[in-house]
């Protein structure tokens, strides 16, 4: 545990991207493979399935911190982060470097993987009484560091900026494979361990997990207001689709079974089990990548539909027949277990026609648009909205299929968003870097002389912007709800969103899809904001059109 | 509270004593300013005849401008002003700072600027002054904020600096100019003897507290070196300089900010610094709160920061405890967050 608090702290305090992979070499070189296994789930960004709640923590800590529940409350709210907080106000004072009790020296000799399988993980088995009393003791016997981490494991992310990608590549570097079979390698199932450990390192591909995903190639914006023309060349080297607002998934068939994996990575292939059963009918061997849609007679649905699905592990027939869902596949990736990835994309997609051409409806293939030129393309992408997707995709027609974002191949191109001159209501600090400034807003449209409030939004602003609104809005404070502060309500901002659609609830009975702060209108007042009709009128042309 | 019956009261141009006819720490030139330290929400220039400790008074002056008035008083010296007795008394904040004593017909008043309990090289000690009401500030006022010793800070330091050295780096550590900067100096001349280069904001400052007595690190101005190589080298520059022209000759450079705000990991990594080190100038939370019981005083008026949070605190423990700006107009003021 100590080594790997030394790596955290050792990440923690470099913005350097090769210095991190530096660290992280040096600490898979020299850990045990269990905790080498840990450290490799847990910094690529996989948790322990809780240990405790981020809710109980905070209940626990309003119990024992020494401060009326309020203070502890406001300090959190000044530290944005829950397990900060924990070690800032409840652990032995800055770390003392030796010494310590007996029981000290066991911990701090208990490497990652024990404390996790020893401590951590038996604990979800207990009683909250004898977690609260387990976990108190933690928060006073550890120093800062292990305190802090202790609570993030237990809570799951560490958030230390690393991603999964910058794990992938120390981990090249520590076993002399190539970074893309390491990346493969990482994803899908992991149980970390010394065996996954090894077989994450072993030289060439034998035992690979028959379940595996490839990672997945994601495609870079391109500026709504930008022409393709000057940037991409030629049409026709170019195939375009509809950019659907689904669920990114990719569908594994191998030995006469089928896994289907979000690109979160997560295993859903039960909560869609009428894309399971069309599955059934591919060859071994096959992978798709593709979007889960929700689908009825009339085409695809609104996202808010598909919505309904999302979580349910569990599908009763009502909900089925209500809200079908199917894979819209637009690569084929795998056939006859062969990897297809580095075939261009024009013959990736006729093998792909070939052979969804005759499959059951819970399986289809992303239709190519015709249109013969850009401008015909641009046409095309205004009806976006009308047809629930979200623009246009653009791919090269003799790309490969790479890992992570390559800029390059793969363009999104999305329509305009929709947006709204909203008034700003309320403010409160954010999280993590942002903590101790105020820098999540809540706004409201007008209806007749009071303002309804709409949504919530975070970023968009600049630093410079957001430090400016932050000392505005300590001296505007109109009222105070905990962390929450009302303020003048005397600002308008332009607010930029993907959609909208009824919500039950909202107070405003409108809910809008990725919010977002475009800039700050200083040369609108309150009364120039627009109305609730206003923002029911944006109904019409998006999900009721 | 009733404002008459107040010593000491907030107006648009900053503290006022009325008995006293002065200002403390005016935000607008006035006619007689009582200056607690000389930073530059402190001390600010315009105004007609300035009162500070004699400690801080060439810091003062260098702030100021020469033509300015600046009188400087000894420690726990009174002097008559107005209706009032003034002396003055260590803040232990930065070289020279000063809480301000105002006694009036037998009640007396402090104002303690800014402050700090933790030992530091560079200026005296604070010293707890009996008093009915005390006006604190409230910067850290978070029970987040305990300070770790000095001494252990400027270890870190040094091994941050060291460790950057065998990576053939150099290490650039932004700290405020005033105070922050020479405390460090005077802190790591305890643990080495190497040379420093500072910025050109930080020598004279430097200077002024060397001329005081100072012994710190010997430093070299940035600006005046020829060579172009900064590996292995410790740089301090004043927070300002991150991110501009000046910067792109240390390369490779790794960054460390001193203050009080580092304490929170988020902070740091916002300001995107590689290390931050917790050292400040200001009471932590334990500081403050033993502060106001040294006191003794039964009444406590806040200002900075986080004036709500200890004023409440306060209150529940029984005391009469207020902000001070809704003490007098029942608003709250800018709480923008002063250099920590």
């Amino acid at each position: 545990m100590r080594a790997f608090a030394a790596l955290y702290d050792a990440l923690d305090t470099t913005t350097s991207t090769s210095a991190k992979v530096a660290a992280l070499a040096a600490h898979l070189r020299d850990a045990p493979a269990a905790d080498a296994a840990w450290a490799v789930h847990l910094l690529a960004g996989g948790r322990l399935s809780r240990v405790a709640a981020p809710s109980e923590l905070r209940d626990w800590l309003y119990r024992h911190a020494p401060w009326p529940e309020w203070l502890v409350e406001e300090t959190a709210a000044a530290v944005g982060d829950t397990a900060e907080t924990i070690a800032l106000l409840m652990s032995a004072q800055p770390s003392a470097p030796d010494g310590g009790d007996d029981e000290d020296a066991a911990d701090a000799s208990l490497g990652l993987a024990a404390w996790i399988e020893q401590r951590l993980l038996p604990l979800r088995d207990c009683t909250r009484e004898t977690r609260e009393a387990t976990v108190t003791h933690w928060w006073r016997s550890l120093d800062a560091e292990r305190c802090f981490l202790v609570n993030k494991l237990m809570t799951g992310g560490l958030r230390v900026g690393v991603s999964r990608a910058l794990v992938a590549r120390a981990v090249a570097e520590v076993s002399g494979l190539d970074r893309a079979v390491v990346q493969h390698r990482m994803m899908g199932r992991w149980t970390p361990g010394a065996a996954a450990w090894h077989a994450l390192v072993a030289p060439g591909d034998a035992d690979a997990d028959r379940s595996r995903p490839y990672p997945f190639f994601l495609a870079s914006p391109l500026a709504a207001e930008e022409s393709p023309a000057d940037r991409l060349g030629d049409r026709r080297d170019w195939l375009a689709e509809w950019k659907w607002d689904g669920i990114r998934a990719q569908l594994v068939r191998r030995d006469g079974r089928t896994w289907l994996w979000t690109r979160g990575e997560e295993l859903v292939t039960d909560r869609y089990p009428e894309v399971a059963d069309a599955a059934a009918t591919l060859p071994d061997g096959t992978v798709l990548d593709g979007e889960l849609l929700a689908w009825d007679a009339d085409g695809v649905m609104a996202f808010a539909s598909l919505q309904r699905r999302i979580g349910r592990r569990r599908v009763s027939a009502r909900l089925l027949a209500e809200v079908p869902v199917r894979l819209l596949a637009y690569d084929l990736l795998e056939r006859h277990g062969t990897d297809l990835r580095n075939e261009p994309l024009a013959v990736r997609r006729r093998a792909l026609e070939t052979l969804l051409d005759a499959a059951p409806d819970a399986l289809g293939v992303s239709p190519l648009l015709a249109a013969p030129d850009w401008p015909a393309l641009a046409v095309a992408r205004d009806d976006a909205r009308a047809r629930r997707v979200e623009g246009l995709m653009l791919k090269r027609v003799g790309s490969p299929y790479r890992v992570g974002r390559v800029r390059g191949d793969w363009w999104k191109w999305k329509l305009a968003p929709l947006t709204l001159d909203v008034v700003m209501l309320y403010a409160q600090p954010g999280r993590g870097r942002r903590a101790n400034l105020y820098t999540d807003y809540t706004f409201g449209v007008r209806d007749g002389t009071a303002l309804v409030p709409i949504a919530k939004a975070y970023s968009g602003l600049s630093n410079d912007e957001i430090t400016r609104l932050d000392r505005w809005i300590r001296a505007h404070t109109t009222e105070r709800f905990g962390p929450v502060r009302a303020v003048d309500a005397v600002q308008v901002f332009e607010l930029a969103f993907e959609g909208i659609a009824r919500s039950s609830r909202h107070k405003s009975g409108l809910a809008l899809r990725f919010p977002r702060v475009v800039r700050r209108r200083e040369d609108l007042g309150p009364d120039d904001a627009d109305t609730l009709a206003d923002a029911r009128a944006l109904l019409a042309g998006a999900d009721e059109g | 509270m009733d404002a008459r019956a107040a010593l000491v009261r907030p107006t648009e141009h900053g503290l006022w004593c009325e008995a006293g006819g002065f200002h403390i720490d005016p935000c607008r030139p006035v006619d007689r300013a009582l200056i607690t330290h000389a930073h530059a929400d402190h001390a600010r220039p315009g105004s007609r005849h300035y009162l500070g400790a004699a400690d801080g008074r060439a810091l003062l002056r260098r702030r100021l401008g020469g033509d300015a008035r600046v009188e400087g008083i000894g420690w726990g010296e009174h002097r008559r002003i107005g209706d009032v007795s003034v002396s003055f008394h260590p803040a232990g904040h930065v070289l020279g700072s000063a809480q301000v004593r105002i006694e009036h017909r037998g009640e007396v008043w402090v104002v303690s600027g800014d402050y700090k309990r933790d030992p530091d090289p560079t200026c005296r000690a604070f010293e707890p002054v009996r008093c009915d009401t005390f006006v604190t500030e409230a910067t850290f006022a978070l029970p987040a904020y305990v300070w770790p010793p000095a001494r252990d800070v400027a270890a870190d330091i040094l091994g941050w600096w060291r460790a950057n050295r065998d990576a053939g780096r150099p290490s650039v550590l932004f700290c405020y100019a005033l105070g922050k900067a020479q405390r460090v100096l005077a802190e790591l001349a305890r643990l080495t003897d190497d040379a420093v280069y500072a910025h050109g904001a930080i020598v004279p400052l430097a200077r002024l507290y060397r001329q005081a007595g100072v012994a710190m690190l010997p430093i070299e101005s940035v600006d005046l070196r020829r060579r172009r190589a900064w590996d292995g080298e410790l740089v301090i520059a004043p927070p300002g300089a991150a991110g501009t022209p000046w910067m792109r000759r240390f390369r490779g450079a790794l960054t460390g900010f001193c203050s009080g705000w580092m304490r929170v990991r988020g902070n740091r990594r916002r300001r995107g610094y590689d290390r931050g080190f917790v050292l400040s100038d200001h009471a932590d939370w334990p500081g403050l709160l033993a502060t106001v019981r040294d006191t003794g005083a039964p009444r406590v008026l806040a200002m900075h920061g986080r004036d709500d949070a200890l004023v409440r605190y306060l209150r529940e423990q029984g005391l009469d405890a207020q902000s001070l700006a809704t003490a007098f107009t029942g608003e709250r003021p800018d709480a923008t967050a002063p250099p920590g």
